[in-house]
């Protein structure tokens, strides 16, 4: 029993060990620190959207006519849209269907994703044929055009756009759970578990999944940048968010019919959904070069 | 021996797949909306309509036999008709397909033609000025929504330069003045074939943007995952060892280390060109691409059910085929695949 509690607790000094050269990294690098302060920036603003904005109303969607198709200025610095809605007070309001919705949709998709995956690693045999067979099936589609379909017949709107999204993403972290699983199962901590006679679930939920949380969590972060996109997407088609609610897909898409003279109309959103992607990508490729969830596919 | 074992099993495997994608795409279609009658004949339907459609569609038999009906129909090429263009879902797509696929070749073939030698340069030169420049426009490539950076092109090159046209295929006029005789359908081609050079001056131009647009994400993807496959390769012991032995550092990056960095490039490739694929949906609403990716929209849009069964089927099974070819490539390539 001592030997088993001193395994678990060398992998567990092992994971903040690693968290904390992370951590290093990213602050040593200028390029990741200013990756890392720009998402918390756009997140605290997307989470204090209401406050934040100048005109929270107009944001939300309430038209002022008499504004209509103003160019950026002091009053509006975005300018305003054919409503006369303030832009910046809408590409912040915009920030909590862009941003923090794919935030969640990852965080759903890791929470599905990466216990289906231990269960399969772990168990082996017709679970784990049963389970990445399933997952082989999601993974045949263009995950983008998979989530089109399902929002589609879902119907329209935010809430159908990120189960869509949730429903087309899961069978990454299934994979690489599954893997990260399989290279546990071989470590003193699990095996000192099974001799001691731990059943299977707890072995799973109490001592793999625990030691799978620094891989997901990095390939999470690197998915995020291509969430927002798909996300953005959505919104652009008209399948997500639907109007007068702001969101930077969908304003891009109204202002692409002004974009030869109001041409601030979809340039702002547009701006914003480039930076935040870029800013996960660039720390996502830091978070990459330290750990490479990679190696356990 | 083995290779052939490898090559059958892999073509077994992905009919299994292909199979399964059927299933979920029935799935999707029919059993996730709630009334899917309801949604064919539109919002204004009276109860004893929706009955009738039910009836004529088959929507009121269990779903294994619903299954059954629909697998057979597929299998006799009928992926039955769009609701909103009352025509045969298949001829809609076969007839949109070579504008789609002249837009997907045309940019595959620039990120391919830039995103493999970047990288490679990008590896050659590793933390060089080359390197950091290489590295910053494929990060900013993988980063822009395809929708917005449609949109600055056209503002730039239409607005700003003059240079370039704004959207479509061909300029309207020319389609009277010198219409392009249809041969493979692809206009660049057919121009070129029939020697309609006014033609050719004009649909040439109007590829440029939207190619251009729905390379960015590939070019960034490819010279990224080139230039790691690279940096891996070079990393190995025999390419010290060519070094030690005095070859020249160009004959041992361009020569020995290449060969080796190929095969995980062709895996990115294959990707890559699913990636485009749905990137074509995007790029042709901003460049009003007479393509498959503006039908689809507008089906999803119009829930038109039976079109976007057809479409998500066809994408799919595009996906499964890109993925078929590159393993067979792979095992081609790299004798050590199809032992494995």
């Amino acid at each position: 029993m001592m030997n088993m509690e001193a395994a678990v607790s060398t992998s567990q000094v092992e994971n903040t060990r690693t968290f904390r050269h992370a951590l290093g990294v990213i602050v040593r690098d200028p390029l990741s620190l200013a990756s890392t302060i720009v998402i918390i920036l756009f997140i605290l603003m997307a989470l204090f959207a209401y406050q934040v904005a100048p005109h929270p109303d107009e944001g939300a969607g309430k038209t002022n006519v008499p504004n209509s198709m103003l160019a950026p200025s002091w009053e509006h610095p975005f300018g305003t849209d054919l409503l006369g809605r303030d832009m910046l007070s809408r590409v912040i309001i915009g920030a909590q269907p862009a941003l923090i919705v794919p935030i969640g949709v990852v965080l759903f998709a890791v929470l599905i994703g990466a216990p289906l995956g231990a269960i399969a690693g772990y168990k082996g045999g017709w679970v784990d044929e049963v389970i990445m067979r399933i997952t082989d099936l999601f993974l045949a589609f263009p995950s983008l055009l998979l989530a089109m379909a399902i929002a589609s017949a879902l119907g329209r709107g935010l809430d159908k756009a990120a189960i869509a999204l949730v429903v087309s993403w899961w069978p990454w972290y299934t994979r690489l759970t599954r893997g990260v699983t399989i290279s546990l199962k071989e470590r003193y901590f699990v095996e000192a578990a099974q001799a001691v006679g731990v059943n299977d679930w707890v072995i799973i939920l109490r001592h793999i999944l625990p030691n799978t949380i620094s891989p997901v969590l990095v390939q999470a972060t690197v998915d995020l940048g291509t969430v927002i996109l798909a996300m953005g997407g959505l919104a652009f088609l008209g399948l997500g968010t639907q109007p007068p609610a702001p969101d930077w897909g969908l304003m891009v898409s109204d202002g692409r019919t002004y974009i030869l003279n109001q041409w601030w109309i979809a340039t702002f959103p547009g701006i914003a959904i480039f930076v935040v992607v870029l800013a996960f990508n660039l720390l996502g490729d830091t978070l990459r070069d330290i750990f490479d969830p990679r190696q356990y596919r | 021996m083995p290779k052939l074992e490898f090559i059958f099993r892999r073509i077994l495997t992905s009919i299994f797949v292909l199979i399964g994608v059927s299933i979920m795409t029935f799935f999707i279609a029919r059993v996730i909306p709630t009334n899917a009658a309801a949604m064919y004949i539109g919002p204004k339907a009276r109860q004893e309509d929706i009955d009738r459609v039910k009836k004529q569609l088959g929507l009121d038999k269990p779903l294994p036999v619903q299954y059954i009906v629909y697998m057979n129909q597929l299998l006799h090429g009928d992926l039955g008709d769009s609701i909103s263009t009352k025509r045969p879902v298949l001829l809609e797509i076969t007839e949109r397909f070579p504008a789609t696929l002249e837009l997907l070749f045309t940019a595959m073939f620039f990120a391919i033609l830039l995103g493999v030698p970047l990288g490679i340069l990008s590896a050659r030169w590793q933390g060089k000025a080359l390197d950091v420049g290489v590295r910053t426009v494929s990060i900013m490539g993988v980063s822009m929504p395809a929708f917005y950076l449609g949109l600055l092109l056209q503002i730039f090159f239409f607005r700003t330069l003059h240079l370039l046209p704004l959207a479509g295929r061909i300029s309207g006029d020319l389609r009277f003045t010198h219409p392009v005789q249809s041969i493979t359908n692809f206009l660049l081609i057919d121009s070129l074939l029939t020697g309609n050079w006014i033609a050719l001056k004009d649909v040439a131009p109007h590829l440029v943007l939207p190619a251009l647009t729905l390379a960015a994400y590939p070019i960034g993807l490819i010279a990224r995952m080139t230039r790691a496959a690279m940096l891996e390769v070079l990393e190995q012991d025999y390419i010290r060892t060519a070094r030690a032995y005095g070859i020249r550092d160009y004959v041992v990056t361009y020569l020995y280390a290449l060969k080796n960095a190929v095969s995980p490039t062709l895996t990115v490739i294959g990707l890559t060109f699913a990636f485009a694929l749905t990137g074509t949906f995007f790029v042709e609403i901003i460049f009003n691409w007479p393509g498959l990716g503006l039908f689809t929209v507008r089906s999803l849009l119009a829930v038109d059910y039976p079109a976007i069964m057809g479409m998500t089927l066809f994408g799919a099974t595009g996906y499964v085929l890109i993925n078929l070819i590159v393993d067979l490539l792979q095992a081609w390539i790299d004798p050590r695949i199809s032992l494995k």
